[in-house]
């Protein structure tokens, strides 16, 4: 299996033409159109998104399974190896900026648009309303208890935190080719990953049925479920990738001198970590 | 399927350029599976010239409306859309696509790679391109129309729509994608694939212009993405990002709205830079002058393009410390733009110059762009915004900017490359007629719009009171005009595929840089071996 020759001095590697993009392009197509169906009640909308998610799952395991058949060739050099560097780390840049976002929208909110809600300015529109935070507006009738931080989220905190060691860790062993530890500590973050979406989804479950906490729970209800929501997805996303690495690992795959896949959902693991550290501090804690 | 996909084809491609095109399939598949720089940078200008057809007739109907007083050619509310769907075809359908292009095609040949670094990726960030369209004007025959609260989708009035504001919704995310992946591939050809030789400060403008651009890009598309997520949860579930009741505000969307927007701007128009800049040393037959003021002053552009979102604002509320704020870091920004302009001038001079169509359509845009760029610095001056906002001068100021900015620069680009592209010479005596055309009666159609403006007439209304009549007749017989001007332009790209003066591989005898030394058309994998640059 490893056969790859060093490869830095042949050419830049160039695919052949690829049915993948256009599969992926088919399924967000399917995926938009099943979305808005489904938005407005109309009919065929699951049934839309149900071909969109499987054509999606479908072109990401064809592409992805393509590109680590040509890795485990021996297809990549150095320069190919160095591309995916480049992109991978924009990636997480365009990443990064998404949630800039939505703390952007958080810190307006509570800097700028709660406290000018209860200025004089708006006293005759809002009487009485005070600038506090967190709060649901001056306009609502719901009722609701904040997420407090010193529960689940700090336990959260402290399981990505570890998951981020033990990924640092398998990462160690890969380079001294220790398959045992590699294959130990990949596992234990992929568990990890896993638990701290069981304890999310129980933290949503409690705001919805016993908190009063919903989407609709105000700016503080919108800008909580969006931002913890999408660094939700983002663990999830991440906690598959996690597990595909574990599975190639345990397949044999990647070198110590060779194994940027690998190193790719690490960089993207810690990320979404550092994107919870923020999360923790300014939409549970403070 | 493909038969060939899984063969044993995909070997390391010693010499890729012999290998690779074997396996290219023919017909629509060729088209649909791509992964070729030159195939799929001709599918983007493919795609801009047909959604420039279909926003250009758009603003065909829109003009033929405001002709005359009254309500003549379509209801309030299809003009709205109109004008809406004008916008965004205009923006992300045609100037981003045409500029990637451009970028596909020219960016391997310049810095002397075999192609993008991730061609397959390529192929889908154009792909996706359609698919976005298709929601876009699609939503025109939906019940209740397109969208037409503005291209800028500004809640509430955003919040109240039907089907169609969803679809855009979903349409914007899948542009912002096909961006955000185009950026980065953008990114990595540049900073990986360079020929031995080529450091940095000595890419072609192009490529540099480029590569500030796609940082650009990278940065604000998630945030524009981010922007319309939060108007798909207000619509749908119930979130109030943008309700006052709920202790938001919909002045937030307005700020993370143009935080993308206005470095959009510089998306749209740093690349026409980068054009302009490669077209006035060739025909002046001396080297771009000041190469590094230009490289610093696109740079200093695209950072300060971060800190002025707010002269976008000036009228919905803000202390009148941020407005001076975002008023003088915006004139800033005429400082380096100053420098380009100066830098091209100075080209010029005691150059021996010729001035075949590329070249007049590079120097009307340094013109008319100045134009766009001074009546933007008037509309930098807060006490004079409070009085133009939302009037047609913002309108000609934008439309100087874009059209004989970006959009001419686009047609020198095409007049300077497709010989190289092509094999054929263009035909320069149609060529000329489509520049002179052109240029005369863009300003015939935008120029009046400044007095409309300064006049008190608002945009995006489809009447209008009778003191703005005859100005508005002026304009809209020139865009009558612009518009049949551009089948010119669709006659000398078809008249130069098809045939013509065999192109030699420097086809202008003053350009300089590696594409001309390959072959006119290049070969399908632009640089087997790295060229070797001094
Ligand atoms: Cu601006």
């Amino acid at each position: 299996m490893n056969s790859q020759a060093s490869s830095s001095d042949t050419s830049y590697y160039l695919p052949s033409p690829s049915h993948w993009p256009i599969v992926g392009s088919a399924a967000l197509l399917l995926l938009s159109l099943g979305a808005t169906l489904t938005i407005h009640d109309l009919a065929g909308g699951g049934l839309l998104l149900l071909a969109g998610g499987g054509t999606l799952a479908a072109m990401l395991i064809g592409w992805f399974g393509k590109v680590i058949g040509e890795s485990q060739n021996g297809l990549y050099n150095d320069q190919v190896d160095a591309s995916f560097r480049w992109g991978m780390a924009w990636f997480i840049f365009s990443e990064a900026m998404f949630f800039f976002a939505f703390f952007g929208a958080l810190f307006f909110t509570r800097v700028i648009s709660v406290p000018d809600l209860a200025s004089a300015d708006n006293a005759l529109l809002w009487p009485g309303f005070q600038a506090a935070w967190p709060t649901a507006g001056p306009g609502l009738e719901q009722v609701f208890t904040p997420m407090a931080a010193w529960g689940i989220p700090a336990l959260n905190t402290a399981i990505l935190l570890s998951s981020g060691a033990t990924v640092t860790w398998a990462h160690w062993a890969l380079k001294r080719d220790r398959r045992g530890q590699l294959n130990l500590a990949m596992a234990l973050t992929v568990a990890l990953g896993a638990l701290f979406i069981a304890f999310q989804a129980h933290e949503y479950i409690e705001a919805y049925q016993h908190m009063g906490l919903t989407l609709g729970a105000g700016v503080y209800g919108a800008t909580f479920f969006l931002l913890t929501g999408f660094h939700g997805l983002h663990v999830s996303i991440g906690t598959l990738m996690l597990l595909v690495i574990l599975l190639r690992c345990l397949r044999g795959h990647f070198r110590p001198d060779s194994h940027f896949a690998f190193e790719a959902v690490a960089w993207y693991w810690h990320f979404v970590d550092v994107v919870w550290l923020v999360l923790f501090l300014f939409v549970y804690w403070l | 399927m493909n038969p060939s996909m899984d063969t044993p084809m995909d070997k390391p491609l010693t010499d890729p350029h012999d290998a690779g095109h074997h396996a290219a399939p023919a017909g629509l598949w060729r088209w649909l599976t791509t992964t070729n720089h030159k195939d799929i940078g001709s599918l983007y200008l493919w795609f801009a010239a047909a959604m420039f057809l279909i926003g250009g007739l758009m603003a065909m109907v829109i003009r033929a409306e405001l002709f005359q007083p009254g309500l003549q050619v379509v209801q309030p509310d299809l003009f709205n859309q109109l004008t809406t769907l004008h916008g965004l075809i205009m923006i992300f359908g045609v100037i981003m696509p045409a500029f990637t292009g451009f970028a596909n095609w020219q960016i391997p040949l310049m810095i002397g790679a075999p192609d993008m670094a991730f061609p397959r990726m390529n192929n889908w960030s154009f792909w996706l391109l359609p698919v976005a369209a298709t929601f876009l004007i699609g939503s025109l025959f939906l019940p209740g129309g397109a969208v037409s609260g503005g291209w800028t989708m500004y809640p509430p009035l955003y919040l109240q729509g039907g089907i169609s504001y969803d679809l855009t919704i979903f349409a914007i995310h899948i542009m912002g994608a096909s961006s955000i992946m185009g950026a980065i591939n953008i990114i990595t050809t540049i900073l990986n694939l360079r020929a031995p030789g080529m450091r940095m400060m000595k890419m072609p403008m192009f490529v540099w212009t480029w590569l500030i651009t796609a940082y650009l890009l990278i940065a604000v598309m998630p945030v524009l993405a981010g922007a319309v997520t939060m108007l798909l949860a207000d619509r749908n579930f119930g979130t109030h990002f943008f309700d006052a009741a709920g202790g938001g505000d919909p002045v937030l969307f307005q700020h993370i709205f143009w935080f993308f927007g206005h470095p959009e701007v510089y998306i749209l128009i740093l690349p026409a830079f980068g054009i302009v800049s490669t077209v006035i040393p060739t025909f002046a037959r001396k080297p771009l002058f000041g190469y590094r003021s230009m490289v610093y002053a696109t740079a200093s552009i695209a950072i300060l393009s971060f800190i002025v979102w707010g002269h976008h604002m000036f009228t919905v509320g803000m202390p009148a410390g941020m407005q001076l704020f975002f008023m003088y870091a915006t004139m800033l920004i005429a400082v380096p733009t100053g420098v380009k302009v100066f830098n091209w001038v100075v080209t010029l001079w005691k150059g021996s110059i010729s001035f075949e169509t590329a070249m007049l359509f590079a120097l009307a845009f340094v013109f008319l762009f100045t134009i766009g760029g001074f009546s933007g610095l008037v509309l930098a001056m807060v006490p004079v915004d409070v009085q133009l906002q939302d009037t047609y001068y913002v309108v000609a100021h934008f439309h100087y900017v874009l059209v004989t900015g970006a959009l001419f620069s686009i047609f020198a680009g095409l007049y300077y490359w497709l010989p190289k592209w092509t094999g054929h010479m263009i035909d320069e005596r149609w060529g000329r007629w489509h520049f002179w055309l052109s240029a005369i009666s863009v300003n015939v159609l935008f120029f009046p719009m400044h007095f409309l403006g300064l006049a008190g007439m608002p945009r995006r209304i489809p009447d209008y009171a009778l003191q703005f009549a005859d100005f508005n007749r002026i304009a809209s017989l020139g865009g009558f005009v612009f518009g049949a001007s551009q089948i010119l332009l669709l006659v000398v790209i078809v008249k130069c595929i098809r045939g013509g003066e065999p192109a030699p591989a420097r086809a202008w005898d003053g350009a300089e840089g590696l594409e001309w030394t390959l072959t006119s058309p290049p070969p399908y994998h632009s640089f087997a071996k790295p060229p070797e640059v001094r």
